[in-house]
């Protein structure tokens, strides 16, 4: 019984070494780590434009800068040539990465430009109370849906 | 002998005379917009609400270019391909020889200038609710626009599909100016019911459809699969969609979900149409969905 175990941890880690069949499955789970990022920060903002917690300026702000720095990072190496939707299909780490990407590059890193754009419109917005996040958050989810719209494929 | 024939050719006769009242055009009465002022700035409005650009727009248009209503898009369809119609004030590739009565009949009745039935791809089915002063008013705001020079394609349809006098059927079965939700409804209600199911039309996408592609009034909003290619358009009845109205109202202006997602899709394009709309219009629409009836 006592060499099954070894055996059986093998046969584990094989296992789990198959599952991960691609090899973009790091830079898949870097990129929807940065939209989680995004979207956590986001939220901070959110939840005080709409009232659902009381606007602190210091929370604001640390919520708008790292808006500001995640929003600057150079992410080409995020979106590898050949980690689309298509390409992965079946694959187990799902991605809704539409091939587009790749074809309209420019257009794709433009957009990440433009959410760049209106985090440092958030930035100053964020200092001056509710209303001016209120007033930024629009350009900021816009940004998002734009890219959103041409390139990830729906649920 | 001669009875049956008799018979046969009268059954035939009442059969093609229920066919041509059924399925005959319907047309609003001469002088219904008489008498009618449009007032463009209103109609802008009008404009954006009704998501004119999401389809009369050039495929990825922004900014100005979203006001260049050219057509050219293709809607692949069950029933065929549609090619979007060109909707600019050109006299020659547009619409700009068009009346007010003209365009009034497209909207509220679904037909066009020659009296020939329009499909149902342009949402006449919804816009039949809007009120003849807000045609009125858009009609004003659209001749504003420039005109765009390029020709319309015709249509690519299966056989029936493709035989025009047959949508006279659709309407008839399917085509209805009662509002679906009724009963006991605030203004700030029947203000988002006018705005949800006559002018931003969410029931065209939101709401399922038979084999003959009408829409399941009984299932109004409860989703549907996409009309534009892969997944599924969300039930939006208050049985899934759960967001408290602030979140709705939220997610209509800025396009965020509650957990800061954003909205893809076809749903980005009409975000941005509605964030032109003033804020009681976005809480009206929410306080209307809330009013929906719920289904699983």
């Amino acid at each position: 019984m006592k060499f099954l175990k070894p055996a059986i941890i093998a046969a584990a880690i094989l296992g789990a070494g198959g599952a991960m069949a691609s090899p973009y499955d790091h830079a898949i789970e870097a990129r929807q780590g940065l939209m989680d990022n995004l979207a956590f920060n986001l939220g901070i903002l959110g939840g005080m434009a709409k009232g659902a917690m009381p606007y602190d300026a210091t929370e604001a702000k640390s919520a708008a800068d790292n808006l500001v720095t995640l929003s600057a990072l150079n992410i080409g190496a995020y979106w590898p040539k050949g980690s689309d939707d298509e390409a992965l299909k079946g694959d187990k780490l799902k991605t809704h990465a539409l091939p587009a990407i790749w074809a309209k590059e420019g257009e794709f890193m433009g957009h990440y430009k433009a959410l760049h754009e209106a985090t440092l419109k958030m930035q100053i917005a964020a200092a001056t109370g509710r209303e001016g996040i209120q007033g930024a958050i629009g350009d900021v989810g816009k940004a998002c849906g734009a890219c959103h719209k041409a390139f990830r494929a729906p649920e | 002998m001669r009875r049956p024939l008799l018979l046969l050719a009268s059954l035939v006769l009442l059969g093609l005379a229920a066919f041509w009242y059924v399925t005959r055009p319907d047309p609003l009465p001469p002088r219904a917009m008489a008498g009618l002022t449009g007032d463009p700035q209103h109609g802008k409005l009008v404009f954006w609400a009704g998501g004119c650009a999401s389809c009369h727009a050039a495929k990825g248009a922004t900014g100005a270019d979203r006001l260049k209503l050219g057509g050219g898009r293709a809607l692949v369809t069950a029933f065929g391909t549609f090619h979007v119609p060109n909707i600019s004030p050109d006299p020659k590739d547009g619409i700009g020889d068009w009346t007010l009565q003209n365009f009034g009949n497209a909207l509220l009745r679904g037909l066009r200038p020659d009296g020939a039935h329009l499909y149902p791809a342009f949402p006449y089915s919804s816009y039949n609710k809007m009120t003849h002063q807000d045609v009125a008013d858009l009609w004003a705001f659209l001749r504003t626009l420039p005109p765009v020079a390029q020709p319309d394609k015709p249509h690519d349809l299966r056989f029936p599909f493709n035989i025009r006098r047959l949508v006279g059927g659709y309407d008839f079965l399917f085509v209805s100016k009662a509002w679906v939700v009724t009963g006991d409804l605030t203004p700030q209600q029947i203000r988002g019911r006018y705005l949800a199911e006559a002018v931003v039309h969410c029931g065209q996408c939101h709401t399922p459809r038979n084999a003959l592609g009408g829409m399941e009034r009984s299932r109004w909003l409860a989703g549907a699969p996409n009309p534009d290619g892969e997944g599924r358009i969300p039930n939006i009845t208050p049985a899934h969609l759960k967001w408290s109205s602030t979140d709705i109202e939220a997610f209509l202006t800025t396009g965020l979900t509650p957990d800061y997602d954003s909205a893809g899709g076809q749903m980005a394009d009409v975000v941005q149409n509605l964030a032109h709309l003033p804020k009681s219009d976005i809480a009206a629409i929410t306080a209307y969905l809330k009013k929906v009836p719920p289904v699983k």
